[in-house]
Order: C-alpha cells, then structure tokens, then sequence
C-alpha cells in the first residue's frame, strides 16, 4: 500500500506541542465568514447547530402547547377554532417527536461520541453536514406551511382514511408525510455515521468492553433507526401515492387497507419511543456514575439490557392497535411483550440504584435532573405496563390517561435526562458553566410543573375525557383540572424560560470550566472545553473503561498521524487493534447545495410526481460534485 | 494533562480498504437501510395478498418473460462485477477501465428490460392496490439499478481522468461491485414475489 511522499510527509511525531496544536489547527479549522458556515464538516460545529436548532423547535412545540392549554382551560372556550386546532395538536406531536426528539438525541451524539470514543470527527463528516441541512429544510417546510395555515392537521401518525386523499382534501396531510421524508433522510445519515464511527473509529485499546455506556445506547439506537425508519419512509411514500398518482394501498374499495398503514406507521412507532430513550438512558448512565464518582454498577448487565430493550422494542407495535379489532391471539402476544420490555428497564433502574446506593453521590443539577428521571418514568413506565393490558387500554384508548402516560414516558423518561445532559455537558460545549442556583431552581420548576401538569391528566382519562377534541361542554366534570393543569403548565413553562435564559446567559457569562469540571471518567474530558477543531492534539490510547480516573494528570497516547492531511485511526471492530491511518473529507459546499436540491424535489413532488424526474438532475450533479476528488492531500492513500 | 506516548502508529498505512475501511461498513449500513426497505415492500405486497379474496386482483398473474429475461441478465452481471471487483483489489488500471465500462452497459441493459416488465403486469398503479404495490415493488428496485448505474458511470470518468489511479478509486469501485450484488440480490425475492407467488 502506499504512503505519502516523503516530502509531504509531516508526523505529529516531529513536532513540539504547540507546534503540533498550530499546525492542527490549519489543517482542522475553518475560517470565518457565511460560505466556510455553509461547507463546515465539523462534528462539533455541526451537532451544536443540530442542539440549538432542535431547542427552538421544542420552544416552538412548547408554545402550541400553551395554546392548546389555553382553549382547554375552562369548557366552551372560543380562544381557538378546531380546524386551527386540529392543526395545533398535530403540530405539536408532529413538531415534538420528528423535529425535537430525535433529532437533539441524534444531535448530542453527533457532537459527543466521536469525543468519548477519541477521534478527530464523525464518519462521513460530509454527510452528517448534508444531514443537517435536510432537518433544517423539513422543519421550516412544516412551520412555513403552518404559518400559511396549510399544517397537517390529521395527528401526528396521520392516521389513514382520515389522511388520505378522500378525507384529507388539500395539502396538510402532504406536508406531514413529505416532512417525514427530509427528517427521516437525515436521521438515516446520521445513524449510519454513528454505527461507523463507534466500529471503526474508536481509540486504540477501547475495546468493545470499554465503550462508555452513552456510546453503547447510541450504537443500539443506531440501529433502531436503520431497521425502524425504513417503514415510515415507505408508508409516507405509498400516502403520497395513494395521495398524488391515485394508488390504493390504503383505500379497501380497491383492495387495499387501512390498518397497514396502522402496522407499518407503528412499526416504526413504538421503537421510535426507544430511539427516543435509550440515549436519555447512556445520559442518565454517564451522569450517574460522574456524580457518585464510581462506574456504574453491572455494566455487562446495562449494556444486555440495553441490546433487548433494542430488540423487543420490535414487537410492541401492535399494542399501540389494541382497539382496531386484531385477533386476540395477537393482542395476547403483545400484551406480553409489552410487558416483557419492562424487564430490561427495571433492571437498569436497579442498576442505578445500586451505583447511587455504592456511590458518593454529589447533588448536582444534572444529577438532580436524573433522581428526576427516575421518579417520573418509573411512574411512566408503570402506567404502560397498565395500558398494555387490553382490557384497560380498551377503556383508556383516545382519553387522557395515555396523553399523560406517554408524557411521562418522553418527557420524563428523555426530557429530565436530556436536561441534565446538557447541564452535564454544556461546560464541554461552550468551556463555562451553568448557574447552579439557577440550575435548581429550573429542576425544581420543571419537575414540579410537569407532574403537576400531567399526572391530573390520568385522572381527566379515567373520567372518560378524550383527547384532541377542543372543547367541551360545560356539564363534563372535566373543568376543574383541565383549569388546574393549565395553571400548572405555568409553573412548567417558567421553568423552561429560566433553563433559556441560563444557557444565553452562562454562554456568555458562565464561570470558566476548564477541561473537566466535574472530575468525569470518559475521553470527552480529556481535552479542554470547548474541544479544539481537531478534538484530541493525539489520539488517547485507552487501557480500561474510565480512561481519564485512571491517571488524572497524565493521557496515553498514540503518535504518527500525519499533520498536513486530516487524518485518524481506523481501529478493529472488536478490539480497537490499530488498522490504518485514514484521512477525513475536508470541508464542502457540496452537501448544502445537495441538501438544497434533495429539499426542492421532495417539496415540488408534493404537487407533481415530474418533480422526481427532473428533479433528479440537480440532485444527481450536485452528489458528483460532493464525491468528485479534489486533489487535496485528502484523496491521496 | 501531561501526555505519554504509548503507541506508534506511523509504520500503518495511509488508507484502508475492504473490511477495514469506514467506507466498506458505510455501504453495508446503506444496504442494512435500503434492504429493510425491500423487505418491507414485500411485507406490504403478502399482507394485500392475505386479506383479499382473489389474487391476483382482477387479472392474471403477470407474463414470466421480461421478469426472466430480468434475472438471468442481472445473474449474469454477477460475472464481469465479480471481475471487476477482483482487477480493482489487484488494482489494475486499465482492467477496472474495461470492467466498468461493461458494468455501464450492465447497468442500462436492466432499465430496457424492466421497460417491457411493467407492461407485463397487466395493471397500472392506479387500477388497484395490487397494481399499486406490484408498481411500488418495480419503482423501488428501478430507483436502485438507476442510482448504481449514475454511480459507476461517475465511477468509469473517474477512473480515466488522473484521479483514477489512486488505492482510493479502487475501494471506490469494490464497494461499488459490492453494492450492485446487493441489488442483484435483492432481485431475487422481488422476482419470486411478483411472478411466481401469484402462480402458487
């Protein structure tokens, strides 16, 4: 094989300390200035975008929620129409789940696993940057088409013949289905990036029994995805075929059926919820053991359980159908592996428990924000072993115990740990901390705002109050706590105004962190925060699974990567064995310009299916000009 | 914090290909995601099949020849992919030029048949939900034989401008054999489900 030529040949090895971070820094960085914006291809870079944009979707999300609060405060209420309604709470879901959720789990693991596993970026860095560009593009296709009022107002899982082309007349239910697309694109992307870089990039040494817990979770979810988005993407297809070009795949006067579009929309569905949650659960995992200073307990068990929560989350789907009249053979079956699922997730629980109980906990606010946690989805998790039993769920189905159970679930269960994540990690992100006072007082109005909000919202199900309908009359016993719960969603929205302007605010102002603030055991907090464009100045060499407690003042680490090119280390699947040293695509315009081409075919083949056609040229120039070399010290072998 | 260097890597090579590389696990990844995708068609295809009374509905099951004629070219193809892939590991220039090109041509021979395959089905998308999802099934691998044969067209300029004769390019051209097996393979249950499913 060959190397480079000798003379081009620049080894970090030849070279002084600062020396070496300078020349990193050219080959790594990027200047200024809105065209080297469009073509950055650093994951930190990146990921932050990624973070931000997801937040101000979820502030978003959280005003239409304030809205729907506000209808639904006192009974016969006119704030709000129900058509806009209608639009309201699948924006909401819509919004929350696809624009929100996934994306800011993706987003935290885009910007920190090429870190924990000591590398100098993602796989496929240009992908990811395409990756971006596509979310950004299908959220402002949702908001635009909602400020025009022409957002999807058929529920969050578009439930066909309601939003097929019979019932759902213009082109709401096609914004929905055509936003999925450029979410899911994206979600795919960065997936698949993750799985490459956790297999193929990780430190040397770090063996597949030294990944941190955070990077097993992502690796898992990884794979939900890759297995789980596929069933959107053609369900959202064969809708905008059904939709567009007149198919009938869920029309049964032609031989088609509406409950497919159930089975396919859930088989994504239900392990969506995982995708949702088992990164929150490597946060929880990583808080946990930073602030009781030990690693946590059973980690073999931790990363098993993570493996079937992955697997059975596969075939839960049918319980979210118990209603829509399957034999009850089936619905047996997944009753029980609904509640097969909560093994895993005890055990875990347990697990934490153990390491708190074994440890010397430290009441920071992330790891308030996991005591949280494990309060609310335990509750969370226990109201959905109740509804995985038919009977119960044939009495709570479309009533208000399930929108505050799956509540609990995500926000709960995802919400309380992505919060503390970002009160963990945000030193890393930004090299200053978080107020701490402030920090308690947003744990303390969220939590409290949340279960004061939610938990009624069981009882408003139990008394029989259905959900997405935008009034109701005055004789239903309801009125009392809806007005409650929307008092409540007060206290909960404050809190999210404080954790705002916390991070604004400690962005500039916050107390400087240095490299690792918290004395935390992973890589991330090897090198100062913020990271360097080339993350590590070497790459960590990694002798067991809390590199940086090993030794606090003192780093293994490998030489003989070349400066002059961005390079890094290949490394085996199983045991991290150094492969080969292997560049990085530098920075490209070429994913924007793709993205921007991929964004104008999805949105005009919501009006013609020609958009395809010629639209593929642009697409299809624009992916030459991405993989076409460029002769730069990165094409060479 | 104070760094000890441990590990030398600087005797390993400059770049990887097969296993080793990111690029090989990327185009499995990509065959994971799209394969997924494949199989669930097929899902969607025997579960119309189950709830409805007869089927095919309200025609006959499709004529075998372009379907046949499909299979044996794309069976066929397997032969100049596999040599391609072997002259592109043995690195040899001016046989992956060749191999290409054949490969071109192996591209497009597929998408002249699949022209009277649609035909053989006897319905349109729009007829009925068999016609839609025997059409979901074609387009689908259509989509697939398109975006290879666009990529090894890129592939076979390449590799005559002064960028071809690099490690790089080769890696490039064994995943892009490995890629098109994928498709041939993925051929296979589509061909079995379309025509001879209905004739079970």
């Amino acid at each position: 094989m060959t190397v480079g030529s000798p003379e081009r040949d620049t080894r970090d090895s030849r070279l002084t300390d600062s020396e070496l971070q300078r020349q990193l820094a050219v080959t790594w960085g990027s200047a200024g200035g809105l065209w080297n914006a469009l073509s950055n291809v650093d994951h930190k870079v990146i990921g932050r975008r990624y973070i931000v944009t997801a937040f101000v979707f979820l502030a978003l999300g959280g005003v239409l929620s304030l809205a729907m609060r506000l209808q639904l405060s006192q009974p016969e209420a006119r704030f709000i129409g129900p058509d806009r309604y209608n639009q309201i709470f699948t924006m909401h879901g819509t919004n929350m789940m696809f624009l929100f959720a996934v994306p800011v789990m993706e987003a935290m693991a885009v910007y920190l696993v090429p870190l924990m596993v000591g590398t100098r970026n993602i796989a496929f860095p240009r992908l990811n940057a395409f990756s971006y560009w596509m979310f950004l593009a299908g959220g402002i296709l949702l908001w635009v088409a909602f400020a025009i009022d022409t957002g999807p107002d058929v529920g969050w899982f578009a439930y066909v013949p309601l939003a097929g082309p019979q019932y759902g007349t213009g082109k709401r239910a096609d914004i929905w289905a055509q936003m999925i697309t450029f979410t899911e694109i994206s979600a795919l992307a960065v997936s698949l990036e993750l799985v490459v870089t956790i297999l193929k990039q990780r430190a040397p040494g770090m063996a597949l029994n030294r990944i941190p817990l955070f990077v097993w979770s992502i690796l898992v979810t990884s794979f939900l995805v890759i297995l789980a988005m596929p069933a959107i993407m053609i369900a959202s297809t064969s809708l905008i075929l059904d939709r567009l070009v007149g198919t009938h795949f869920f029309n049964p006067a032609e031989g088609g059926d509406v409950l497919l579009w159930q089975h396919l929309f859930w088989f994504f569905g239900h392990p969506e919820v995982y995708i949702i949650f088992l990164p929150a659960v490597g946060m929880v995992s990583t808080i946990i053991a930073t602030f009781t200073q030990r690693p946590v307990f059973g980690y073999l068990a931790m990363v098993m359980a993570l493996i079937t929560t992955g697997v059975l989350a596969f075939g839960l789907w049918v319980h979210h159908m118990f209603v829509a009249g399957l034999p009850r053979l089936g619905a047996s079956f997944f009753t029980a592996s609904s509640m097969a699922i909560a093994l895993p997730a005890g055990l875990q629980i347990f697990c934490w428990l153990a390491t708190i109980w074994w440890g010397r906990p430290i009441f920071r606010t992330p790891f308030l924000f996991v005591l949280g946690f494990i309060f609310t989805f335990v509750i969370g998790g226990m109201t959905g072993v109740m509804v995985a039993s038919v009977p119960f769920d044939t009495q709570v189905h479309d009533t208000y115990f399930v929108v505050a159970h799956f509540h609990y679930v995500l926000v709960g269960g995802a919400l309380f740990p992505l919060l503390g994540a970002i009160y963990y990690w945000f030193p890393k992100f930004t090299g200053r901390m978080m107020s701490e006072r402030l920090g308690k007082w947003v744990f303390g109005l969220i939590v409290l705002g949340f279960n004061l909000t939610f938990f009624p919202m069981h009882i408003l199900g139990l008394q029989g109050m259905p959900r997405r309908i935008y009034t109701y009359q005055p004789e239903m016993p309801w009125g009392g706590l809806n007005m409650f719960i929307s008092l409540s969603a007060l206290i909960l929205t404050t809190g999210f105004l404080l954790f705002f302007i916390d991070v604004i605010r400690s962005a500039r102002h916050g107390k400087s962190a240095g490299a690792n603030p918290w004395r935390a055991s992973t890589l991330e907090w090897a090198t100062p925060s913020p990271p360097p464009c080339y993350n590590f100045q070497r790459i960590p060499v990694v002798g067991d699974s809390t590199p940086v407690w090993t030794d606090c003042e003192v780093l293994t680490v490998a030489s003989g990567l070349r400066v002059d090119r961005r390079e890094l280390l290949i490394t085996g699947v199983v045991d991290a064995s150094p492969e080969a040293r292997e560049s990085s695509p530098d920075h490209s315009v070429w994913p924007f310009w793709t993205a921007i081409a991929a964004a104008l075919v999805l949105i005009w083949s919501i009006f013609t299916p020609w958009a395809v056609v010629w639209g593929a040229v642009p697409v299809a120039t624009a992916l030459t000009g991405w993989f076409w070399p460029k002769g730069k010290p990165e094409d060479e072998s | 914090m104070k760094e000890i260097v441990v590990l030398d890597v600087s005797p390993l090579t400059g770049h990887c290909d097969g296993s080793a590389s990111p690029a090989w696990w990327g185009t499995l990844a990509f065959m994971l995601i799209e394969g997924t995708g494949f199989a669930l068609a097929i899902v969607i295809y025997l579960y119309l099949m189950s709830l409805a009374p007869m089927w095919p509905i309200g025609v006959g099951p499709p004529d075998l020849g372009a379907g046949t004629v499909m299979t044996l070219l794309l069976a066929t193809s397997l032969i100049p992919n596999l040599l391609v892939s072997r002259w592109a590991k043995q690195r040899v220039t001016l046989k992956v030029r060749i191999g290409l090109i054949f490969m071109s041509f192996f591209g497009i021979a597929p998408l002249v048949v699949r022209i009277f395959e649609f035909p053989a089905m006897h319905i349109k998308w729009d007829h009925n939900a068999y016609g839609s999802v025997v059409w979901l099934l074609l387009g689908l691998h259509t989509t697939h034989i398109l975006t290879d044969l666009v990529e090894t067209l890129v592939l076979t300029c390449l590799m005559f401008t002064r960028h071809g004769d690099n490690p790089r390019r080769f890696g490039d051209v064994g995943d892009n054999a490995m890629y098109w097996n994928f498709v041939v393979a993925a051929w296979i249950p589509i061909y079995v489900c379309i025509y001879w499913v209905p004739r079970l």
